[in-house]
């Protein structure tokens, strides 16, 4: 066994432990281990994903001394290391990006409670990409919802506070419809380790036995994890969630988490009840229904707000709506395109949260499209990337946006009898995804209006900056901006390797 | 040079102009105006002298925003009692789905149900022999599924920490105790206490509890019990000493420190000792941890002193618990 394989593990490990140790520490030291882990938990990812490419397969990992249907078991393959990776890189930015602004919305003597949840959720998430065990799934899915809710209330302004509540009420109804599909799938099948699940599950669609409770769970467990990560009839707790926590939650929660539920949701797919058969059971109808739903709907509403925090939370519903849209095809390129899209859209998001903190700042922390007039001028790079990732969001070619609706339109021209629903849809939402993103883009660089609103009028040493915080940028915000603007660019611009990844990974999921 | 066209209000491109420049209220009309109660109110000003001349004009319009406010409040009040309806027969389907599928599981109890499989066999007839405890379920919980254990322990970790997050008092930081002094005077002022039949009952139990809590905790591997039920009972024990003898007594020996201090080494014990038995397992080395003879207090592995830590953060957690929903910090 080569000392790689161990890396799953020990990342998983190496970021709980963390959290436990940052518990005794002060808020700055917290944040230095919390990085530093990140890092090194990216790095191990890295060191997996390459293991498994040039190894060409995937191994499991047990959890202890006992072998699989009895002791806790991990998996590693290309699928996971590269989504580990890729989470790994998001978290990074969207932690580093937003330090300035948690200092300013964290209590000075709660900071270090902050990293915690950032450890947890960083532990929770990698645990969800590696696991191979149903069980194992269900008690991470806790504390990522904990940790979540944690994230969500840390500004401790009432809104927050509400928006954690209902995320938290959401989230537990999520969690606990999981729960009751596992427990059902125990039931009938007497395993939650995926594999020998899956082998229990063939076996008792041969004899045809307890068909209507397989029906049953797959229904339950998908509608579970889409409320959790919002698709689109159940994502009224997403706005205000994204738009009243602080900008690394923010990013951290819409960029990452609703994607870990996503790539648990398709890994049940694949490793326990079989694509085909989940294809036949027409669940994936229903999925690709809602996601089409939400691809419309999240466009719209997000053109009616006038906050643009809401308005890039809405553009999240729609987003999630793509990447069920792109599952519910029922077909392999439509799965890729999924998952291309999940690697898209944490990339992209993460960096419209966290340059749009940086607009906002510069605009005395107004977030209205009448007071941001004129912020792409004051905050020059926080502006240019808010510009990369709208362009990309709305699908300009070399970023990643274009390459994910690139693979959505060609997924759906092999699958007959939904290629003329998901082009219209794909079109229309893009038509409505340029019309709200160019429009706030238009009014970054657009003099600000004056006499309409005192100090909304303030041009670049006006009297709306002195609200404003004194270090507009700091280096760390610069930094995190760059990169994500360069790892949108990577995944654009260097696709085909990606999907064959992806391709490979899917694969090694059978 | 350019014309402004005379219809230029009510154009296309004046509307979109002004949805560009933000100024839309996409709200106009939707809202209610008047407030909840608002159709009996007045218009402000509509009585004063300065209004006589727009008073019919005023009324007119107050009358027609309160046949439009009237008509609104009717259609609330009709999509709310269909939403109702709709949510009821919603649960009533999610039910009857349910109920089918319960019809359709394997009876309770069967002996040749798919969940009496290889799995709770080799449990229940190797499991002395692989853990050296007598007690299955431990067994269970802390040698083979071991690492779901340490995620739960994880679960109870993260949600004080929330829970301090929220509620903890920090003076000079919180923003509450800013804006809400008064939160300062927590429950303390009400000590010292003096309730002798609750002191002397307690005298009386807590040992009891105490000595029954740490029994249980001890003896998880061979019969009933382990860390968490065992941490529970000793949880409530420090409750009882603090509500009967107040603070001040019990921060002599529990302190916001104290409990920090057992939490951050139970579970870095717990996260150090199973890792080394992960990292051993998965690489087929020995752990060369001896399970000692079954039966015995000290024996089973790692599972005694994971049943401690267990125990521990299960106590610390229950108590911050108690004290941080009531007034005033730990």
């Amino acid at each position: 066994m080569s000392f790689v394989q161990n890396f799953p593990f020990f990342s998983i490990i190496a970021a709980m432990f963390s959290g436990i140790v940052s518990s005794a520490l002060s808020g700055k030291k917290a944040r230095n281990l919390s990085i530093f882990v990140i890092i090194l938990t990216t790095l191990m990812s890295a060191a997996v994903l390459m293991f498994c490419a040039r190894t060409g397969e995937s191994y499991t990992y047990m959890m202890g001394h006992f072998p699989a249907p009895w002791g806790n078991e991990i998996r590693a393959g290309v699928l996971e290391g590269l989504t580990a990776l890729v989470f790994g890189v998001v978290m990074l930015w969207a932690v580093t990006g937003g330090i300035r602004y948690t200092e300013w919305d964290v209590e000075p003597t709660k900071q270090n409670l902050f990293y915690i949840m950032i450890d947890l959720m960083l532990s929770s998430l990698l645990a969800l990409i590696y696991t191979n065990d149903l069980f194992t799934a269900y008690v991470f899915v806790e504390i990522n919802t904990i940790a979540g809710c944690g994230l969500i209330m840390m500004r401790q302004t009432g809104r927050s506070l509400t928006a954690a509540i209902r995320y938290m009420v959401m989230s537990s109804l999520g969690s606990g419809l999981f729960l009751i599909g596992l427990s059902l799938l125990y039931d009938v099948t007497g395993q939650l380790l995926m594999t020998p699940a899956r082998e229990a599950v063939a076996a008792l669609r041969e004899t045809g036995s307890y068909e209507l409770p397989l029906l049953v769970i797959v229904a339950v467990i998908s509608v579970g994890l889409a409320i959790k990560s919002g698709l689109y009839p159940f994502h009224y707790w997403i706005p205000d969630t994204y738009g009243h926590a602080t900008p690394a939650a923010s990013a951290v929660l819409s960029g990452l988490v609703s994607k870990g539920y996503i790539f648990l949701l398709i890994k049940f797919f694949y490793r326990v009840m079989e694509w085909e058969n989940v294809i036949y059971s027409h669940i994936v109808n229903v999925l690709f229904l809602f996601g089409v739903a939400g691809m419309i709907m999240g466009s719209l509403q997000a053109l009616l707000m006038k906050d643009t925090r809401k308005m890039i939370a809405y553009s999240s519903v729609a987003q999630i709506g793509y990447i069920y849209m792109g599952i519910g095809l029922g077909t392999q390129a439509g799965m890729v395109a999924a998952v291309f899209h999940i690697f898209t859209h944490a990339a992209t998001k993460a960096l419209l949260f966290i340059s749009s903190a940086g607009l906002y700042n510069a605009s005395g922390g107004k977030t209205d499209y009448r007071s941001l007039r004129g912020a792409g001028y004051r905050n020059l790079l926080a502006g240019i990337g808010f510009t990369a990732g709208a362009m990309s969001m709305v699908g300009f070619p070399m970023l990643a946006g274009f390459i994910s609706k690139l693979l959505f339109a060609t997924a759906a021209l092999k699958s007959p009898h939904k290629m003329l629903i998901t082009l219209i849809a794909l079109a229309v939402s893009t038509v409505l995804n340029a019309a709200y993103f160019l429009r706030f883009v238009i009014s970054l660089y657009r003099p600000p209006q004056s006499g309409t609103d005192g100090e909304n009028g303030a041009f670049p040493d006006g009297a709306g900056q002195e609200k404003a915080p004194r270090a507009v940028n700091s280096l760390n915000l610069r930094l995190a901006v760059v990169c994500l603007v360069i790892l949108n660019l990577v995944l654009g611009l260097f696709s085909q390797p990606i999907v064959r990844a992806i391709e490979t990974g899917l694969a090694m999921f059978d | 040079m350019s014309r402004i066209r005379k219809d230029y209000e009510t154009s296309f491109f004046r509307k979109f102009k002004r949805w560009m420049d933000g100024e839309t209220d996409l709200l106009d009309g939707v809202m209610d105006l008047s407030g909840q109660e608002g159709t009996e109110e007045p218009v402000p000003g509509a009585e004063g002298t300065l209004w006589k001349e727009d008073e019919a004009g005023a009324e007119e319009v107050l009358r027609e925003k309160r046949a439009e406010t009237e008509k609104e409040r009717k259609s609330l009040a009709l999509f709310e009692r269909i939403y109702r309806i709709m949510a009821v027969i919603l649960c009533l389907a999610i039910i009857w789905v349910f109920l089918w599928t319960t019809v359709h599981l394997p009876p309770f109890g069967g002996a040749d149900n798919p969940a009496n499989n290889e799995v709770p066999a080799r449990y229940i007839e190797s499991g002395v022999r692989e853990t050296g405890a007598i007690n299955f379920v431990t067994g269970m919980i802390l040698d083979y599924r071991a690492f779901d254990t340490f995620g739960e322990s994880c679960v109870l970790f993260v949600a004080s920490c929330c829970v301090m997050f929220l509620l903890r008092m920090d003076k000079g930081s919180s923003r509450l105790l800013r804006e809400h002094p008064d939160l300062l005077e927590d429950d303390r002022l009400f000590e010292p206490k003096d309730d002798v039949i609750l002191q002397r009952a307690a005298a009386f139990l807590l040992p009891l509890i105490l000595i029954f809590g740490i029994y249980i905790v001890l003896n998880g591997h061979l019969s009933p019990g382990g860390g968490f039920s065992g941490g529970a009972v000793l949880g409530s024990g420090l409750i009882l000493y603090l509500e009967a003898f107040g603070f001040r007594r019990t921060r002599r020996f529990f302190t916001e420190k104290t409990y920090r201090r057992i939490t951050l080494s139970a579970l870095t014990f717990y996260c150090l000792a199973k890792s080394y038995s992960f990292y051993t397992g998965a690489n087929h080395l020995e752990s060369g941890i001896p399970l000692g003879t079954p039966g015995a207090i000290l024996s089973s592995g790692l599972i005694l002193p994971l049943n401690i830590c267990v125990g521990l953060v299960v106590m610390c957690t229950m108590y911050a618990f108690y004290t941080l929903f009531r007034r005033g910090g730990m």
